[in-house]
């Protein structure tokens, strides 16, 4: 660690991973619900339980993106954060606005608009915490050397600012709410955080490959054109059915079929890299978790979301076990473990020590990567199932969903697996070290 | 890897593509909101209690257990033709009485049987909350779902 403003990064990954447990114990609950639906449900409802368990997994890849950027920028930079006191000022407001929006959704206070919930108060709050964010960070890009990692980075964090200022327009008509719900939610997901998985994964390739940086900038340009290029028309798939143009029915398929690129490009870039340096760095765990990332999320977001992106299929999987089993796997892959694979890569430093827990750490990655692929099997066998059950053949959705309890069972198994695979992560980063990576002696 | 692409070149086509699809993206958002408000929905039955009744909708996170137009949770019956599913089309007084009483019916308690909390919504919030499902059952959503279950 070469600059000491990059130790903010620590209480950022600390909140994130507390945020991460949450997450994840509120998926078990949820689970839970669908083979005991009884359980709870007079004192925490369902639709409670989701809302935090979606809002936390938004909430704690943000402060995974601000604790990465506040760890990355000082060293691509070469000097250090424009302000402490507004990185500290950020992440108290922002941690106080998901505390509150938890405990006003167990009160039953929200708005209703699925992963906008936050109560208005809540946004504006988050939305200011983000504007301090954006102001520090470009101040700092600004003032210091300017690499294109951090350009990307601040360009895919500027676009999660702006995007997001969408989810304070709700107009009275449904369609059109939805037309612009979209332009948070797709966006985000599968337009500017693709920038900012690709910054984070190309700083981490410089660092444990050791690869001309030239090099990896050079290719870090192809993929995110491939991401825009992509992935803001390939908002038209979630346009086929909502009462927009017919249009976007070749719009969304065409550009689908496009949005798999850059997931595919990043996936040869990384393992290339790695191929190229041949060096072995001693942080194990953190090489793994970043190769695996691109692999997850080139299945996950790419396959699997193309698969039922075409609107003849859609037309019958739209809005089925399916959507669930693709929306896994995608966010794990893609965003789950890209910030995993950051602390990973981080904490040693932050923490002043050699590569700790490698080898807990490294069995974590199997469990949650292992589990989190049953558990997409299995909602995907569900999906399929309900589909030709409900579309086809016209039978009631709860009359199915009792034919397909069996799949909710072992979505139950897998997620307690990830349970048990989260809590062994989050041991292995925070906990106290048990056994570190023998110094390299060459460097 | 490839001589023939220079990293300013790269950046160009970045930074060029991008402001291009983003261009063409507006636009196409924009004609698809003109297209919305005079093709595929009925602005002129928009009234006050459909608006009202989509926050009685938002207001109670219906969203997080059912699918509206398949977007939402999965975990309940999609609703953008409950309406229809109702029987609506053919008597919309039956639809609404029947709507009324199964959410006044709810929890149903019946072991082993997802349940639907009780929202003790008033007389005047389950009339804008149906406006708003009966109205919902009206955009043209190009033949979506496939058949009445949704």
């Amino acid at each position: 660690m070469k600059y000491h403003t990059q130790a903010l990064a620590y209480p950022y990954f600390i909140a994130a991973l507390a945020l991460f447990l949450v997450q994840v114990l509120a998926g078990v609950l949820a689970g839970t619900v669908y083979v005991f639906p009884n359980f709870l449900s007079e004192t925490v409802p369902f639709h409670i339980i989701r809302m935090i368990h979606t809002n936390a997994l938004l909430v704690w890849l943000l402060l995974g993106y601000f604790g990465a950027s506040y760890f990355l920028i000082p060293e691509e930079c070469e000097r250090d954060i424009h302000s402490p006191k507004l990185a500290w000022l950020q992440l108290g407001l922002f941690v106080f606005a998901a505390l509150a929006a938890v405990v006003s959704y167990l009160f039953g206070i929200h708005e209703g608009r699925e992963f906008l919930e936050q109560p208005l108060w809540v946004k504006i709050l988050m939305a200011i915490a983000f504007i301090v964010f954006i102001y520090n960070i470009t101040l700092t890009v600004l003032k210091g050397r300017k690499t294109v990692v951090s350009i990307v980075l601040l360009l895919g964090l500027w676009g999660a600012l702006l995007f997001f200022l969408f989810a304070f327009y709700n107009p009275d008509n449904l369609a059109l709410d939805k037309l612009y719900w979209w332009w948070v939610v797709h966006v985000w997901v599968e337009g500017v955080w693709e920038l900012i998985m690709a910054a984070m994964l190309a700083f981490l390739l410089i660092k444990l490959t050791g690869v001309d940086r030239e090099i990896i900038e050079k290719w870090l340009y192809v993929i995110v054109g491939f991401s825009l290029f992509s992935g803001l028309l390939g908002t038209g798939h979630h346009y086929y059915w909502i009462g927009t143009p017919q249009y976007w029915h070749w719009i969304g398929a065409l550009f689908s079929i496009l949005e798999v690129v850059p997931f595919f490009a990043m996936v040869l870039w990384a393992f290339y890299l790695v191929y190229q340096s041949g060096r072995e760095h001693p942080n194990k765990a953190a090489m793994l978790w970043s190769l695996g990332c691109p692999v997850m999320a080139f299945f996950g977001a790419g396959v699997l979301g193309l698969l039922h992106s075409f609107p003849s299929i859609n037309f019958y999987t739209h809005g089925t076990q399916l959507t669930a089993a693709h929306g896994h796997l995608a966010f794990y892959g893609a965003y789950v473990m890209l910030n995993l694979a950051f602390f990973t890569y981080a904490l040693p430093a932050l923490r002043k020590l050699q590569p700790y827990n490698q080898v807990m750490n490294m069995w974590s990655f199997w469990l949650m990567t292992g589990s989190m692929t049953i558990m997409t099997f299995t909602l995907a066998f569900a999906g399929v199932l309900q589909t030709h059950l409900q579309r086809v053949l016209a039978m009631g959705f709860m009359e199915i969903q009792s034919q397909i309890e069996l799949f909710y069972w072992f979505r139950l198994g897998s997620g307690l697996f990830f349970l048990i695979g989260a809590i062994l992560y989050l041991y292995s980063a925070l906990g106290s070290v048990r056994e570190q990576a023998a110094v390299a002696r060459r460097s | 890897m490839a001589e023939y692409l220079t990293k300013s070149a790269a950046r160009n086509i970045f930074y060029g593509g991008t402001i291009f699809f983003l261009v063409l993206f507006t636009i196409l958002t924009l004609h698809s909101h003109y297209y919305i408000q005079n093709v595929s929905t009925d602005a002129s039955t928009l009234t006050e209690s459909v608006a009202r009744g989509k926050h009685v909708w938002e207001r109670n996170s219906c969203i997080n257990c059912h699918t509206l137009l398949g977007e939402g949770a999965y975990f309940a019956p999609e609703l953008g033709n409950v309406w229809v599913r109702y029987g609506g089309r053919e008597s919309a007084e039956g639809a609404r009485m029947g709507l009324k009483a199964w959410m006044r019916a709810q929890p149903t308690g019946v072991p082993g049987r997802r349940q639907m909390p009780q929202f003790n919504l008033t007389e005047q919030e389950l009339d804008d909350l149906i406006d708003f499902l009966e109205w919902t059952s009206r955009i043209d959503t190009l033949g979506w779902p496939p058949n009445d279950a949704g």
